[in-house]
């Protein structure tokens, strides 16, 4: 029996001390192989056929003057495709989206659904035969404009969100209010983009099905291909090595199944790759948002009134909210407290978990109007923050497992030089630009969800550790490699991490900024059970002796609390009214984020989240054409992401936050590093403009349309 | 994209016999364009005629000042080029605000001109484009627009050229010279790319199977106060959405000569010969640039998500003069 | 010349010459990936939008997704799997390693060859975007970060690792540019 209490760690120095990636060689080398780059003999290539119509009905898919192209193996579509059973509900606790539910009907809900796979010999025939599939459809009417007020909204209890959260009467506390804050928001439709396109090898072994795909939980797209084909779980084998990049779009997707599918009536290795353009309407995306945040404050600045409404889009098929409003669940305090998540089906794609769902609009917003607020206040952001903090949930009245906020606060504003600002904005010019700064409030949700792991001792003194784990980047190879040497107390180098293969069993994916610590918790119990093992008898047998935990039992015994990662982010923009080009000139954030297992990785992981706000607040938005109801410039040329020249000196640090439930002591640092960056960065706009731009992306175009406020240089 | 047939030549007219007059054929030059389009089906040729090896990959600096720029000169060689960059700096600046590193590397000078719009409608084969098939119609104009033409567009293409290099080219005069079966040509760049009317397929006026073989700089020592200003929507490796580039020459005060250059607000680099004429003899100052900035932006007539293209021009035109003017009276 | 759709080609990758026959759609990238199993060039966007599979084309930095395999004849390729000394990395990939100049590593053999051929072009005294004074007159513009910054930018990271990679590739050009200089 595995013990799976939360006692505190006995360290012998590995977690917590710098250490370069343990598959470092191979990424820096590109001997790494990641889904795509796996050589099979007589490997077969899919190539997804989209539709170009965003409503309506497929007539006919005109599958046989394709089949006499070159190298044509098969056209799958939904006149000829296997049946999938899709009426579950998978362990994330949601239902497939219906665009990976590949060619079971007749129906296009949105433009880029999958309707058909041409699989050929060889990638050129795969692709020039996808092209020259004629496909005709009934067209439907569509709609896919986004705005506030659409008509069809309503509220939507997400699993773990209830839509709406009330405390007290706003409308009697705003009234009641000296000041008030009450602005509208947006922020557009964003791309997950990694830079691995998804890509899955399916092939039958022996009565089993070998899945080699890239992915953020192997056992997670093990099960549900699983439950798609009506197959014996345990004859489903998923492995995902190497992935490039996930930021929650890398799921059960129309890859996998379809080459899954091909391989199924082949009977031959098929290799499904989606292309960048693809990738805009088939893995999900964030949502696009509108908020309206009303915040009601006493002269002093303590709120009397907080009040979040969010309203996003998702497909007919499938309701997905982006919880933008539940970050005031938790940030401020406030005598009376309103927050609605709301969705509105339109004829668009459905939506996805992007890093951050939720708390990356949504600290766009509220974060940016908390500066409007100080503004009107005369009282310093900061001090603002400080008289609204809350001794417990501002809603849930738990108590906080560790709240670190002011700590990360006040440290920020040492580092940053805070003390020196003058509030005043439009007032510091390098130039031709003029300069500011801002400062934001950052969290995110801490927690583990139970998971399997197995340790072995083998004869020659080292240990392998076996988990279902998945590296997307984050480096959890690397920390759990750290974790499992100091609960085993011994160095890193004898033990070897072996992750991404659904037949190490049951776990967590990487996802939810909880993988970490939930594999490092599994790690942590099946080690410390062999290393008493090994205590009570030193010999190994050939073999070797192996120990497996299960941490649901432990997990579930964790009390209710208000579980979260805090930060401080801080930022330094110089902007040319003139031209409306921002620069990003400096930022700082600093976290209170757990205790951090491997600090090199664990800071690239900020740094990176923090980045990603600079794309977030100034270049990324993907424009929704209202005729067709598709993309325009779907691709890196026309959905801009940060590049290397905008991106200046980044520092990310953290404040002494050990969880003191957690065996480790880890919260989790994969998604906080974006929470607030976008809103610091926006505040220091309107530090250096006098302006607030309320609607991101902050573009060109839209700065030198606002020009400076009234107080502008 | 379909299968095609590759042959590679090392001579002009080798270029020219195998391409003869098949519509179906194109020259590959560096490919970071055409390998592009092939790949979204927007240029499906059957026959590509590999011009890369030609040896049209020098360039010649003149006595009298001017520079010969063969056509299969990388973007990367040029703007390293010493001569380049000491006689029409802008020019090199141009380029190097182009594209990537690697893709420098492969785009020749000859390419660069014939590149077509990054329009997302042209770009994508399932939406109707009046450039890519006539009649379809332009979605762009009751569309996303927002980085489309503001000068010199028509009901029937509001798509911008793409080019950074051009910008500097059309500024400084050059001209094009190519090769045909019936013998060798020129073209001023003024007037090498046609009007958009409603003809937008029809980009340029390079006689059919033409190959270009260079470009000329005439003499031009107002350029070597030079400067290429450009405006985009993150700081590297995207397209402009404004750019200028300017000469300017300061003779007691007076403009004694300037070169005006817009680029990505029409279909094609847009001299702002208004702006010179307006400028010449006129006192230096952000006063006259101003005017003339109007001068010539009268003429735009924007859409109503790319207005901002007017103020943005004129505010760079003045900002680059000015810098120029303030350098050259240090 | 009949025409024909594909045809034998030599390519010289790494020091080493490989005879196949191509397809003449076949990017330099995919014959890398597809057929000749140097699976170290990656495929990012496939469009010339991202940077992720740059080779070394006769020592400069392309993108190979933009390349056809049948031009390449004749030409010295140098993919990622070419870039160290044996055994020994080089210094470009040691200091990615040592910074961490990557997350998912997806984007990584394009940066690091990207880096190298960079390197290379700074030596040689070309100037870039951020150059204040291009004029040759101003001399060789020193590698500030800015000019690493608006160097590397044809090679896109979605993880985000780009300040670790500048501080990479400027400790890689520390011994490098001294080299060079001496």
């Amino acid at each position: 029996m595995t013990t799976t209490t939360a006692e505190t760690t006995v360290t012998r120095g590995s977690v917590g001390t710098p250490h370069t990636r343990v598959e470092g060689p191979e990424k820096v080398t590109g001997t790494a192989r990641y889904a795509g780059d796996i050589p099979y003999a007589d490997l077969a290539y899919g190539w997804l056929v989209l539709s170009t119509v965003a409503r309506g009905r497929i007539r006919s898919v005109e599958a046989e003057p394709v089949l006499r192209m070159p190298g044509v193996l098969g056209v799958l579509h939904h006149g000829n495709a296997p049946h999938l059973e899709s009426d579950y509900v998978g362990l994330l606790g949601v239902r497939p989206d219906p665009a990976s539910v590949v060619f079971q009907h007749d129906r296009v809900p949105h433009a880029g659904w999958p309707v058909a796979l041409v699989v050929a010999e060889t990638s050129e025939q795969a692709r020039e035969a996808a092209e020259t599939l004629v496909v005709h459809y009934e067209e439907e009417p569509h709609d896919v404009a986004f705005h506030a007020g659409h008509p069809a909204a309503y509220a939507y209890d997400a699993p773990h969100a209830p839509a709406e959260a009330t405390k007290g009467d706003v409308e009697a506390e705003l009234g009641a209010s000296a000041l008030v804050v009450d602005e509208e928001y947006s922020t557009p439709e964003e791309h997950h983009n990694p830079m691995e396109p998804h890509a899955a090898t399916a092939r039958w072994d022996g009565g089993r099905l070998e899945v080699v795909d890239s992915n953020q939980g192997s056992m997670w797209v093990a099960n549900e291909l699983a439950r798609l084909f009506s197959l014996d779980p345990s004859s489903v084998r998923v492995r995902s090595e190497h992935v490039g990049g996930g930021f929650g779009c890398k799921g059960v997707r129309a890859h996998q199944v379809s080459a899954v599918m091909a391989a199924t009536v082949l009977q031959r290795p098929v290799r499904v790759v989606l292309t960048r353009r693809q990738m805009f309407s088939l893995v999900g995306y964030r949502s696009p948002t509108t908020q309206r945040v009303r915040l009601g404050a006493d002269a002093d600045g303590r709120l009397r009134a907080l009040e979040h409404l969010s309203l996003n889009p998702t497909s007919t098929v499938f309701e997905f909210v982006e919880p933008g409003a539940s970050v005031a669940r938790v940030m401020y305090d406030a005598d009376a407290h309103h927050t609605v998540n709301r969705l509105v089906p339109l004829d668009v794609p459905t939506p996805t978990w992007m890093r951050a769902p939720g708390e990356a609009p949504g600290s766009f917003a509220l974060e940016s109007a908390l500066d409007e607020l100080a503004e009107k206040s005369g009282i310093d952001p900061i001090a603002l923050r400080v008289r609204n903090e809350p001794r417990i949930g501002p809603l849930s009245g738990l108590p906080f497992s560790s709240r670190n906020l002011l700590a990360c606060f006040q440290e920020g504003a040492r580092r940053f030089g805070w003390a020196d600002r003058d509030p005043r904005p439009g007032l510091r010019r390098d130039g031709r630009w003029l300069l500011g700064t801002g400062t934001a409030g950052a969290f995110f949700p801490s927690g583990a969800a139970p998971s399997t792991a197995a340790v072995t001792a083998q004869a020659d003194g080292t240990f392998t550790v076996r988990i279902t784990a998945a590296d997307i980047g984050t480096g959890a190879r690397t920390a759990l490699c750290l974790v499992a040497a100091d609960a085993l107390q011994v160095a890193p180098d004898r033990v070897r991490v072996r992750i991404g293969d659904s037949d190490f069993g049951q776990a967590f994916i990487a996802g939810g900024s909880m993988g970490t610590r939930s594999w490092s918790w599994a790690v942590t119990a099946a080690a410390r059970d062999l290393r008493e093992r090994l205590a009570l008898d030193g010999d190994i047998p050939p073999e070797g002796i192996t120990a497996r935990s299960d941490t649901a039992e432990a997990i579930g015994a964790l009390a209710a609390k208000e579980r979260h990662s805090f930060g401080a982010q801080f930022a330094e923009v110089a902007v040319d009214v003139t031209t409306g080009e921002v620069r990003v000139r400096r930022m700082l954030g600093i976290f209170a984020a757990g205790r951090i297992v491997n600090p090199l990785t664990a800071r690239s992981q900020l740094v990176g989240g923090m980045t990603w706000g600079i794309s977030m607040a100034l270049h990324e938005e993907a424009i929704r054409d209202a005729a067709s109801g598709g993309l325009v410039g779907a691709d890196f040329a026309g959905y801009h992401i940060a590049t290397h020249a905008d991106v200046p000196t980044i520092e990310a640090d953290w404040v002494d936050d050990t969880d003191p439930d957690d065996p480790v002591g880890i919260k989790g640092v994969g998604e906080i590093g974006i929470v607030g960056a976008a809103a610091a960065i926006a505040n220091a706009v309107w530090h250096a403009t006098g302006v607030r731009h309320r609607s991101l992306p902050i573009r060109p175009d839209r700065v030198l349309l606002a020009g400076t406020g009234a107080s502008g240089a | 994209m379909r299968e095609f047939d590759y042959q590679r030549v090392t001579d002009v007219s080798g270029a020219l016999a195998l391409l003869g007059d098949d519509p179906d054929a194109r020259f590959l030059g560096g490919g970071t364009n055409l390998v592009d389009l092939m790949k979204t089906g927007v240029e499906r040729p059957a026959r590509l005629v590999d011009i890369r090896r030609l040896p049209l990959d020098r360039i010649e600096a003149g006595e009298d000042g001017g520079l010969r720029i063969g056509a299969t000169v990388t973007n990367s060689d040029l703007a390293a080029h010493p001569e380049v960059r000491r006689r029409y700096p802008a020019l090199a600046q141009a380029v190097l605000a182009g594209a990537s590193g690697q893709l420098r590397n492969m785009a020749t000078v000859g390419g660069n001109l014939l590149q077509r719009t990054r329009c997302g409608y042209f770009g994508d084969v399932s939406r109707p484009c009046n450039k890519r098939v006539p009649g379809s119609g332009c979605p762009a104009i009751e569309g996303e627009h927002h980085n489309h033409a503001i000068l010199g567009a028509s009901g029937h293409c509001v798509a911008v050229h793409p080019s950074d290099m051009g910008v500097a080219l059309a500024a400084f005069d050059a001209v094009v010279s190519y090769e045909t079966a019936d013998g060798p040509g020129e073209l001023p760049l003024s007037e090498f790319y046609l009007p958009v009317g409603d003809t937008p397929h029809l980009e340029t006026a390079l006689p059919s199977g033409a190959l270009i073989t260079g470009v000329t700089l005439p003499p031009a020592p107002v350029a070597a106060h030079s400067r290429y200003r450009k405006v985009r929507e993150r700081a590297s490796y995207a397209f402009a959405i404004g750019s200028v580039a300017a000469a300017v020459d300061v003779r007691d005060g007076a403009v004694h000569d300037v070169r005006l250059a817009f680029g990505a607000v029409a279909s094609r680099p847009w001299r702002a010969r208004t702006a010179e004429r307006t400028l010449i003899g006129a006192q230096a100052g952000a006063e006259a640039f101003a005017a003339a900035a109007d001068a010539e932006l009268t003429a735009a007539e924007p859409l109503p998500h790319n207005a901002y293209k007017v103020t943005l021009m004129r505010n760079l035109m003045v900002a680059v003069l000015t810098e120029l003017t303030e350098e050259a009276a240090r | 010349m009949a025409p024909s759709t594909s045809s034998g080609v030599t390519l010289n990758i790494n020091g080493e010459k490989y005879t196949l026959s191509v397809d003449h759609r076949t990017t330099l990238l995919d014959a890398l990936r597809e057929r000749l199993d140097l699976t170290g060039t990656k495929k990012g966007c496939d469009q010339g939008q991202c940077g992720a599979c740059t080779v070394l084309l006769d020592g400069r930095r392309v993108v190979s997704c933009l390349q056809f395999a049948v031009a390449a004849e004749g030409r010295e390729i140098t993919t990622i799997e070419g870039v160290a000394d044996g055994d020994r990395l080089h210094p470009v990939q040691q200091a990615f390693l040592d910074l961490d100049g990557y997350q998912c590593g997806y984007c990584t053999p394009g940066q690091i060859c990207s880096a190298v051929a960079m390197l290379q072009e700074h030596a040689a005294g070309w100037p870039s975007a951020v150059t204040e004074d291009v004029r040759p007159e101003a001399g060789p513009p020193p590698l500030t970060t800015d000019e690493i910054r608006e160097r590397m930018s044809g090679n896109l990271c979605r993880c985000a690792a780009y300040v670790s990679i500048v501080d990479a590739v400027a400790k890689a050009a520390t011994p490098l540019e001294g080299e060079a200089v001496a």
